[in-house]
């Protein structure tokens, strides 16, 4: 690559990096769906998807292909411009906040680090203000469709994500506190000391805020127990009611990829990244440089994978809740909870510092 | 790579402050302002105050504007009728609108000189984090003003909860 100038090398192996994050997160959304459907299945004593492919494991394929070749229908009441633009909104917005997240060490070749497509200092903000910017999609989907069900599910949706960001965003306070920064890889750096021991969950004591984050990222992805958005036997399917085909599926990706999301940032703040559970013991094993730029993405690939698990199994276990149950506990129980919290943990750093 | 984004962005403000008033019904004007918004953040990003950008982008474009939204759609606002406009408006609307813009750009063009010299957009190469400096002057230098208006927003809260909870 001698011919090209370094802009032009950084512009290229961005661009890659961009498309190879692009595939492989919209190919993990489509197998969190089959793993979903899987585990609850044998959580229900069934066998889930078992015919397309061994053990069922093409037909992500298969329904994204149904998805495409199905009629696209347009409702004649609907407001078109943001009918269309909504599932956009909510789908784009998933995928923006990947951007931000580091999947390994820094490894840098050419000097573009690899596993990671853009290092901002204001990381953590970042996905936060996307998130908030993915609620537009939801809102504007439900009052587009001109339909009461759509409307009903969105009002709860959009009402439930802005009570419940409060608390996801104070939940996060304490981490960064500890770790002095905004900066993703920074806040991973600093619980890379000790291995599971310097985990922000344990090490850290910030099991309470894990606690909150994950209540709160339930709530935010409109999952079970909080699904009450699709809410199916008082609001038919919720806010995407009157959407088909291929704008119905980006509904349902931006579902899953928001899920993914929510399991990196748990990761990052909470389980140490990319960072090994042993800490640096097994550090002389197999030092290689494909090895040592490998080894921490699977980390952090399987500790997201753990978390999509939990995800799927409170789904399978828990009745959903009613919506004031829902709306107090958000504002009466996690936001002063989390408050104390930052209160705790600042008031025991500034001890110790 | 600083002029471009300004160009766009600025124009993208700009096409969406017009929209905000030439659209007829209020959710599109909402969503025009939101539009504004946004690219206001990424302006302030590519003048290096990313934490202005991000609490801009959460904070107004994230949390206030979501609630425009929200009332909009709970009152069921439908368009707005097309009058011939108050004479008021025309006859202090337009003068105001020229005032306001010649005093910006006499201002920016008198001081050009003291405008030139600072260094706009240095700190994103700066090692020093936006975040911390932000916040180590909020804390010292403009400690009570920020305890001031933390009160305000305070005494706000408590007077909508009153407002609120009061009893027909």
């Amino acid at each position: 690559m001698s011919h090209l100038n370094e802009f032009e090398i950084f512009l290229l192996l961005s661009a890659l990096k961009v498309a190879v994050v692009l595939v492989v997160l919209l190919l993990g959304v489509a197998y969190t769906v089959l793993l979903e459907r899987k585990l609850l299945a044998h959580m229900q004593n069934r066998w889930g998807p078992s015919r397309v492919g061994p053990f069922g494991l093409l037909q992500p394929l298969v329904d994204g292909a149904k998805s495409f070749l199905k009629e696209d229908m347009n409702p004649l009441a609907v407001e078109r411009p943001l009918f269309i633009l909504a599932p956009i909104i909510a789908l784009g917005c998933a995928l923006i906040s990947m951007s931000v997240v580091p999947f390994g060490a820094v490894t840098r070749v050419q000097g573009v680090d690899l596993f990671q497509v853009a290092n901002v200092n204001i990381g953590l903000l970042v996905i936060l203000g996307v998130t908030s910017i993915g609620v537009y999609g939801i809102t504007l989907s439900g009052w587009s469709s001109n339909n009461k069900y759509s409307l009903l599910g969105s009002l709860r949706s959009t009402a439930q994500v802005i009570s419940y960001e409060l608390a996801l965003g104070l939940s996060l306070v304490g981490v960064v506190l500890r770790a002095q920064s905004l900066n993703l890889r920074v806040i991973v750096d600093s619980q890379a000391a000790r291995g599971i021991l310097s985990w922000n969950i344990f090490g850290g004591f910030q099991i309470v805020a894990f606690f909150i984050y994950l209540m709160a990222a339930f709530a935010e992805t409109n999952r079970a127990p909080f699904d009450l958005p699709e809410a199916e036997n008082e609001l038919v399917a919720g806010y995407h009611t009157e959407y088909s085909s291929m704008k119905f599926a980006m509904f349902f990706m931006a579902e899953y990829a928001n899920m993914i999301t929510v399991s990196c940032v748990a990761t990052l703040l909470f389980l140490g990244g990319s960072t090994s559970v042993f800490g640096h013991l097994f550090d002389g094993f197999l030092n290689t440089p494909v090895w040592n730029a490998l080894f921490p993405v699977c980390w952090f690939v399987a500790k997201v994978f753990c978390f999509l698990a939990l995800y799927i199994w409170v789904r399978g276990t828990l009745p959903r809740f009613r919506y004031d149950q829902l709306m107090s506990f958000g504002w009466k129980f996690l936001l002063p909870l989390a408050m104390a919290n930052i209160i705790v943990t600042s008031f025991i750093l500034a001890v110790r510092g | 790579m600083q002029l471009a984004l300004f160009i766009v962005f600025g124009a993208l403000a700009l096409g969406g402050a017009l929209n905000l008033l030439l659209q007829r019904h209020p959710i599109h004007s909402a969503l025009s302002l939101v539009v504004v918004m946004m690219s206001l953040a990424v302006l302030y990003w590519s003048l290096g105050a990313e934490f202005l950008a991000a609490a801009q982008v959460i904070v107004y474009s994230g949390a206030i504007m979501v609630l425009f939204v929200f009332v909009i759609m709970l009152l069921n606002a439908g368009k707005e009728e097309h009058t011939q406009g108050s004479r008021v408006a025309y006859s202090v609307g337009f003068p105001g609108a020229a005032a306001i813009f010649c005093l910006l750009s006499f201002v920016f063009l008198s001081e050009r000189g003291a405008l030139q010299s600072s260094n706009i957009g240095g700190d994103l190469s700066s090692a020093v984090d936006n975040i911390a400096q932000v916040s180590a002057t909020l804390f010292t230098r403009q400690l009570l003003p920020f305890e001031v208006t933390s009160i305000l927003i305070l005494v706000a809260i408590v007077g909508a909860v009153v407002l609120a909870r009061r009893e027909q």
